[in-house]
């Protein structure tokens, strides 16, 4: 059990320049992330915060829709909500009621990565919940009666996401175009004919292939006893047999070699251009440089209002309604840099592409100034500190890097790769990723078909 | 920007009945009492000091939401808003922003019907907080109105209106106000027309109108003590406006008229069905029993009648709830779902059909305990971050909710009585007032 937040809050802190009396030892001595391994292969992470008599308990299960193959897409995802439907103990929707009676919340969550499941509650059910989670774990009942009942769910959620919004058609056609080999072409949720065809002997399936401890990451966060919360995790999760977990297949992205374009017609008034640049993800924390190179240069063009995409572009120029930036270093996949946005009226798609090749261009040839980097590094310093506020929010952050198949070791390897980013950097990574080779184009054309109806409901026609 | 996570039912429907039901549901932590003074100025403070994060929140509400907009200029509350900090004092709209970010403050807001926020989220080391105070003041005493920047801020403001115009949940949900609300200030909305006749004069007296030391309430939460706290929102009042509070309007009573049903056609896979009428206003005593029957209805997340008959049992909608939302006048209670359009008919018979058993029958003893068992157990759950506890004392601050709301709240849930709940559903939830709005479907 070591106590490396501590080394991470006083990194921070350094780094701030706070003054010491304002962080003084007895206000930090209690947020500590401490680990284990049960013998069946469970991780168990728990970090202590002692403000709130509350507790975030999750399961992270490392599979996600890239674990899945060609026609069953949409598979981690619909196992999630069978999760909810019960086992030999309990009845379908039962587990709900049983956090709800607790006082808590319950969802979950699936993404191209792991699946995740949370409680949050006061902190006197913790034990309870443990005991719930672990029974799902090993005992889920996967009736057919309730998958059919459940995939009419699926599909309900895929048209409210999907199929009725344009943003969202727009990048799911777009990793589909970007990725041709590697599973993040897929969308989470599935492709409609595929949850057509879905079976509740698939999901069992799945379930019985990924859902067993040794693929899981406990994550626990709040006002807990550590050395309580293991005792609790070993009584629970504990009694559980690990198994062989199926191969995974690399599946690696080959080489993108030129530009692809796709256009989606969709209701809709504003058109979108969405440009993605095959981009690493972070692998190796303490040796590469790059994503974080990448993450900084990211926040240069869109940290803030005045940020180079916004100013200039909106601002300045008049060119877009709405512009930015967007690139996540942690992923078990490969990752895009992505620049949006959306013209203004009477401004086209093609000159808002040029205005943000231009953009790229000026820091290819002239870099970026100190001032610049040195407001991205004190926004990043300012919300490490901020993102201590929520209790949930940190257990979320510890089980994302995990899943990334980083470490919660990692994180003031993170924060100091990227306080150690310099100018010349970015702007050799810029000349570096920005190529048409490896470039992504997308655009939302607004169908007019899309126009509104009379502003004014018509009369009532019933009463 | 990317959809990279999906969850099982959380969507933006729910999340807007969760943050409404935030709004409704104000406490505090025991931990951290509420402390009110009011400033040299005469601005109202409310404080709660806690300890743990370097970390202050400043929010002040000022009485000059959209329900404030005068007839025919819907959109001004929003447009004076928004161009606050795009130039103020010394500074213009990016040397705001990069101060802002130098310091690592966080500056936000919102415009709701009953009010306008301005937040700012700073470190609270001394050389951190005291120049984002300064910018905050800046904001809100001398912003420059700059005609350049209204204009260009209009034709975005036009730009996402437009596309929003186009998507089924942004009509059913405007429908639904206009048709619960009529002519009342609750149900002005605006639209192209009053955007495009919005005038800087309009925008500047409206400001001096309402952006104005008795026009405000000053909330504070975090790292700070009394008498720290006690000189900053001085300072702050000190640099608003005095009132002329006889050209703020008060917002009217609601009158509550025949239920309608509207239908508006779209070409959607999913129809969006709401249905609604007004209620009650903050602080009135059918509170705590609209709010523990509600649970049972629709408020409960997975374990409501409305999840368990139109979800669970039937697969109509990934999302169905309901909420009640109190505001300075009778706010609304609200269902809402979206379901595949060749159903709509069958998804709205069910809904209305487990409406109408709730209100006649209200819950039963065991649905009312395990209400109670959730609302009461999870309090905490309600104020475990700074943000949290914030906007809880925020809302009891400008809605005037006695400073011991928190205190008192898990004993008068625990009171509530199947027969309370019963009786306030009748009085407020009839029938012959609901609205139902449908967003595509069709007959």
């Amino acid at each position: 059990m070591k106590k490396p937040i501590l080394i991470f809050v006083a990194l921070i802190c350094a780094m701030l320049g706070l003054v010491r009396s304002t962080l003084a030892e007895s206000q930090f001595s209690d947020l500590a992330i401490y680990s284990q391994t049960l013998p069946n292969g469970m991780r168990l992470l728990v970090k202590e915060d002692h403000r709130s008599p509350t507790v975030a308990h999750m399961v992270w299960y490392n599979v996600g829709s890239m674990d899945e193959v060609d026609g069953h897409s949409g598979l981690a995802h619909a196992l999630e909500h069978m999760m909810f439907k019960g086992t030999p103990k309990l009845g379908p929707g039962q587990f709900s009621k049983q956090v709800a009676a607790a006082g808590g919340r319950d969802n979950a969550f699936t993404s191209l990565d792991y699946t995740a499941y949370f409680q949050q509650i006061p902190k006197e059910k913790l034990g309870e919940m443990m005991a719930l989670e672990a029974d799902r774990m090993r005992h889920l009942t996967v009736d057919p009666k309730e998958f059919a009942q459940e995939i009419k769910v699926v599909m309900e959620e895929r048209r409210m996401r999907t199929d009725d919004n344009p943003q969202a058609t727009l990048f799911e056609q777009l990793n589909a175009v970007a990725f041709q080999a590697h599973p993040y072409r897929r969308p989470i949720i599935g492709w409609m004919n595929d949850l057509e065809a879905m079976t509740a002997a698939d999901a069992k399936r799945w379930y019985q292939d990924w859902y067993i401890p040794n693929n899981a990451t406990l994550v626990v966060v709040g006002d807990v006893n550590p050395a309580e919360v293991f005792k609790l995790a070993q009584k629970t999760y504990g009694a559980l047999k690990p198994r062989v977990l199926p191969e995974r297949r690399q599946q690696h992205e080959p080489e993108q070699r030129g530009v692809r374009r796709l256009e989606v017609s969709a209701p809709a008034e504003l058109p979108v251009l969405v440009m993605a640049y095959k981009a690493p993800s972070l692998r190796k924390p303490a040796e590469e440089t790059t994503p974080y190179v990448l993450k900084m240069l990211a926040a240069i063009l869109n940290g803030h209002e005045a940020a180079r995409l916004n100013q200039q572009l909106v601002r300045e120029q008049g060119l877009a309604v709405s512009t930015g930036a967007d690139y996540d270093m942690t992923s078990r996949g490969p990752a895009l840099f992505y620049l949006y946005g959306s013209p203004s009226q009477g401004k086209t798609v093609e000159a808002l592409e040029a205005a943000l090749r231009e953009q790229i261009k000026q820091i290819q040839e002239s870099g970026v100034t100190e001032e610049e980097l040195k407001r991205a590094k004190a926004q990043l310093l300012a919300s490490e500190i901020f993102k201590l506020d929520s209790v949930f929010g940190q257990a979320m952050e510890i089980g994302m890097l995990e899943s990334a198949g980083l470490s919660w070791r990692d994180q003031p390897t993170l924060l100091a790769g990227l306080q150690a980013v310099t100018a010349d950097a970015i702007q050799a990574q810029a000349k570096a990723l920005f190529s048409d080779a490896s470039l992504t184009v997308g655009v939302l054309c607004p169908t007019s078909a899309a126009k509104p109806p009379a502003r004014r409901p018509s009369s009532p026609v019933r009463h | 920007m990317s959809l990279k996570t999906i969850g099982y039912p959380l969507n933006s429907w729910l999340l807007i009945a969760v943050s409404l039901l935030t709004l409704f549901t104000p406490l505090a932590n025991a931990a951290a009492p509420i402390q009110h003074w009011v400033t040299p100025s005469g601005t109202p403070v409310y404080f709660a000091e806690t300890k743990g994060l370097p970390i202050v929140d400043v929010r002040v509400d000022f009485n000059a939401g959209s329900a404030q907009d005068p007839v025919g200029q819907s959109g001004l509350a929003a447009l004076t808003h928004t161009l606050l900090d795009l130039g103020a004092g010394s500074d213009d709209e990016a040397s705001i922003a990069r101060k802002f970010a130098d310091l690592g403050a966080q500056l936000g807001g919102s415009v709701e019907m009953d009010r306008a926020s301005i937040s700012l989220r700073s470190l609270s080391a001394s050389d951190k907080l005291p120049p984002a105070m300064a910018l905050l003041r800046q904001i809100l005493s001398a912003p420059h109105f700059d005609a350049k920047v209204l204009e260009r801020e209009r034709q975005r403001s036009m730009a996402e209106l437009k596309d929003a115009l186009t998507r089924p949940e942004v009509q059913a949900n405007r429908a639904f106000w206009l048709t619960v609300y009529g002519d009342h200030p609750y149900g002005r909305q605006m639209d192209e027309a009053s955007l495009t006749a919005l005038t800087r004069d309009e925008v500047v007296t409206f400001f001096r109108q309402h952006y104005t030391r008795n026009n405000a309430v000053i909330t504070l939460v975090g790292d700070l003590d009394r008498a720290h706290a006690e000189k900053l929102t001085g300072k702050l009042s000190e640099v608003l406006a005095p009132a002329d509070l006889a050209s703020v309007a008060s917002i009217p009573e609601v009158s509550i008229a025949a239920g309608k049903t509207v239908q508006i056609e779209h070409s959607a896979s999913q129809a969006h069905i709401l249905l609604g009428l007004p209620t009650i206003p903050r602080g009135h005593a059918d509170f705590f029993p609209l709010l523990v029957g509600n649970y049972t209805l629709g408020g409960g997340g997975f374990v409501s009648r409305l999840m368990q008959e139109v979800r669970e049992k039937r697969g109509f909608a990934y999302s169905v709830y309901s909420y009640v939302a109190p505001m300075r006048q009778a706010g609304p209670f609200q269902i809402g779902l979206q379901t595949k359009r060749d159903q709509a008919a069958d998804a709205l018979k069910l809904t209305r059909s487990v409406l109408e058993s709730f209100v006649a029958e209200g819950p039963s003893d065991k649905e009312l305990a395990a209400a109670k068992a959730n609302l009461v157990g999870g309090f905490p759950l309600r104020l475990d971050s700074n943000k949290k506890l914030l906007e809880n004392v925020a809302v009891i601050g400008y809605y005037g909710l006695p400073l011991d709301w928190l205190d008192t709240y898990q004993a008068k849930i625990s009171k509530v009585s199947r027969d309370e709940i019963r009786q306030a559903f009748k009085r407020h939830i009839r029938g012959e007032n609901l609205n139902t709005v449908i967003v595509g479907g069709g007959e």
